[in-house]
């Protein structure tokens, strides 16, 4: 025991007398939930619209400007002719150009039926599906408020309750996310130089003819990564509760439990990269280029992984922030309790054991 | 001089056992696993669904619902309490709750409600969930009305405005085609970003980077020998990232190959410059490695790669315009959908210029050979 505090004190000093990298990595999770907190949505706003009305009415202008004050659209632009549609998406006027058909409000009055076409650039399929869904909402809308007009028996009426979330605010679902991210990419990179440094100076032949156990020399090389990252974890939480305005639903208690796993597990994972390189530039490639796209993708941060092809699925089990993202979406957002999120919790400790068991068995006690 | 430097930088690259494997088998893995990855849409929720009336209208209501092809209905509950429990586990995203007497209300011309929640943590799909299920109710609605009214109102009364989409540029929502330049983008940063950085410190690390500075070598010929190399793997990565959206995604650029190599030779000129300059200030591999991920992960973010820059906050929209990797996606969705060429993305090309004298100019500035 005494052993091992001595050796987590070394491991400390290692960290604490390089300043400079020390600031970089507590600094670098604030800018980052914030940049990312406010500016990442998959929601689509001030969407730009062109309009193409051949006949100017009281129909074409109604639902224009209905279009323009939502604020999923900004009309940029009226044209005049079909010709100028490929131009204004060509120059990435709008992105999407809405055209009535000439007499419009009295085709709708005479025959009961017009026509509207939503051309939408779907450069962003994306983005294209979303605002062309909104923008044939708002036309719906206006046709209600048409039949309101000569007040029809027999309505049915939607009472609408939107559970957890109710004004719909995308920082809700995109900070578990981009917590998750962070986290794990920055506590992976952080531990995967730990061991590998060691072998590239040569230290490493000193511990290993010291009479420390393999299991104390990967334990003391996380503690002190592990405190860095509940500091981080700490400011994170403080940001996206004070700056960004979400608020913990559930128990904080759960929360932090939930969370000090999943730092173990990616610091685990990044150990794991140290034992399994030979220089510091291969392991810290793998751990940042090499995480960053599967994470990003396969977490269900930005994509929902129920859309995915099955196989991919599959893969996304394998990514240790899909199961944190949603704990924390589960306690955090939905104010559940930690009962709820017993699944998540017992993949991630498995995981944890594997990466810490291979890391162990992969761990060279002998020199080559 | 500069063709001895540009020897040794190839022959470091080569003889690394872990370089080569990298800039040839990473694109390779990426592009044809992650294009499957990305779609946002909505295809199918999972709803579960409470009838206190049983009656013909509410099990009509029901059928329709479920008829359609957005909702899968996971259970039929007898409570509300019993529905919540399964948005908490996840097993449904929505519940429609048609209360007693339903049938009734309508028919007797009071009207007749139905109660729906949605989980709306992902506040979008919560959203979209509520306005398919909406127009469904709408929709059965005008069914009720036009049946029970008398046919003297006329059907007129019922004003509909029927509304046409058109998918410009990509009509069947082709998601490969969005994601596999978007890909290629990544990877091109990540690639020429992450390698120069940490070849000079490197060489820092090493201690050889104190012979070079002692030596008669130029800073820009130095400079140009650790640019040049990345240049072409940029290119080597481009080219295989052509060949697999070719052979694997059927992905062929509506514009020119060549728009889009003369935009990557510049843009990769900005990233590894990027790269150089942080591994001047850095001093240790883990610095230089912390800063290039912060910046490549911010560009990734805010460049609308993945989520539109049009609804980020006034401030984000402003990062964004000093954001490269912006403009490259820009150029490379251009050139892939729209067939755009040279002439009709000046406003980039200007960009990208700017940018890669920027900070190549830095780069060769902040290089001091003493220290």
């Amino acid at each position: 025991m005494k052993q091992l505090l001595s050796f987590v004190r070394k491991e400390f000093h290692h960290i604490l007398r390089d300043r400079t990298t020390m600031m970089i990595l507590l600094l670098m999770p604030i800018i980052q939930i914030i940049l990312f907190g406010f500016a990442i949505t998959t929601e689509v706003k001030n969407t730009h619209v062109a309009v193409l009305a051949p006949t100017n009415d009281e129909a074409t202008r109604r639902i224009t400007d209905k279009i323009n004050a939502s604020a999923y659209f900004d009309v940029v632009a009226k044209i005049h002719n079909t010709d100028e549609i490929l131009p204004v998406f060509r120059d990435a006027k709008a992105k999407l150009v809405i055209v009535f058909e000439d007499h419009f409000a009295e085709k709708l009055r005479r025959t009961g039926t017009a026509h509207i076409q939503l051309i939408a650039d779907a450069t962003d399929p994306n983005a294209a599906t979303s605002f062309s869904f909104y923008a044939n909402n708002i036309i719906m809308d206006y046709q209600k408020e048409l039949m309101a007009q000569n007040t029809i028996p027999y309505q049915i009426r939607p009472e609408i309750k939107m559970l957890y979330n109710p004004q719909m605010i995308g920082a809700f679902n995109f900070v578990p996310g981009v917590l998750g991210m962070i986290m794990i990419l920055i506590c992976a990179m952080m531990t995967s130089i730990s061991i590998v440094r060691e072998k590239e100076k040569g230290t490493m032949e000193i511990l290993l003819v010291s009479p420390m156990k393999p299991i104390y020399i990967i334990l003391s090389k996380i503690t002190p990564y592990f405190v860095l990252s509940c500091v981080n974890f700490a400011t994170i939480m403080l940001l996206s509760v004070y700056v960004l305005k979400v608020p913990i639903a559930g128990s904080l208690l759960s929360l932090v439990a939930v969370s000090l796993l999943y730092i173990f597990v990616s610091l685990a994972l990044g150990l794991l990269v140290s034992t399994l390189t030979d220089s510091q530039q291969a392991a810290m490639l793998i751990s940042g280029m090499g995480l960053m796209i599967p994470v990003m993708l396969l977490s269900g941060m930005i994509f929902p992984i129920e859309n995915m092809p099955v196989p991919l699925q599959w893969l996304s089990n394998l990514i240790p922030a899909r199961w944190y993202i949603q704990a924390v979406k589960t306690i955090m957002i939905k104010g559940l309790g930690i009962t709820a999120a017993l699944k998540e919790i017992a993949v991630l400790s498995t995981m944890s054991l594997v990466l810490i068991g291979i890391s162990l068995k992969k761990f060279k006690i002998r020199l080559e | 001089m500069l063709k001895y430097l540009l020897r040794k930088e190839f022959k470091q690259i080569l003889r690394n056992p872990f370089l080569p494997k990298l800039i040839f088998i990473f694109p390779f893995m990426v592009l044809m696993v992650f294009p499957w990855a990305a779609s946002y849409e909505i295809k199918s929720l999972n709803m579960s669904i409470i009838d206190n009336d049983h009656s013909t209208y509410s099990q009509h209501l029901i059928q329709k619902v479920i008829s359609s092809n957005y909702f899968k209905l996971t259970d039929v509950s007898s409570n509300y309490k019993q529905s919540l429990k399964s948005i908490e586990n996840n097993t449904s995203d929505m519940i429609l709750e048609v209360p007693k007497n339903f049938e009734k209300d309508i028919s007797s011309g009071l009207g007749g409600k139905v109660m729906i929640s949605a989980n709306a943590v992902n506040g979008m799909k919560g959203g979209i969930g509520m306005a398919y299920l909406s127009s469904i109710i709408a929709d059965y609605n005008v069914e009720i009305i036009q049946k029970l009214l008398p046919v003297s109102a006329g059907v007129n009364s019922i004003p509909t405005i029927k509304t046409d989409l058109f998918y410009q540029f990509n009509p069947h929502l082709n998601y490969r085609v969005f994601m596999v330049p978007a890909l290629l983008v990544m990877l091109l940063t990540m690639l020429c970003g992450f390698l120069p950085a940490l070849s000079i410190v490197f060489e820092k690390e090493l201690g050889t980077m104190e012979q070079i500075n002692v030596s008669p070598v130029p800073k820009t010929t130095f400079i140009l020998a650790k640019l040049i190399p990345f240049w072409i793997i940029g290119f080597i990565v481009i080219t295989i990232g052509f060949i697999i959206a070719w052979l694997v995604y059927s992905l062929i650029p509506a514009g020119h190959f060549y728009t889009i190599y003369f935009f990557a030779a510049i843009y990769i000129l900005i990233v590894s410059g990027l790269g150089i300059v942080i591994s001047n200030y850095a001093s240790t591999l883990q610095q230089a490695m912390f800063i290039v991920f912060f910046f490549i992960l911010v560009f990734i973010m805010l460049s609308g790669l993945y989520t539109p820059i049009d609804s980020m906050p006034e401030w984000a929209k402003w990062v964004a315009a000093f954001n490269p990797l912006k403009y490259f996606m820009d150029v490379m969705r251009s050139v892939y959908l729209k067939g755009s060429n040279t002439f009709q993305m000046t406003r980039q090309l200007a960009a990208l210029v700017s940018f890669a004298v920027f900070v190549n100019i830095w780069a060769v500035l902040s290089y001091h050979k003493k220290n």
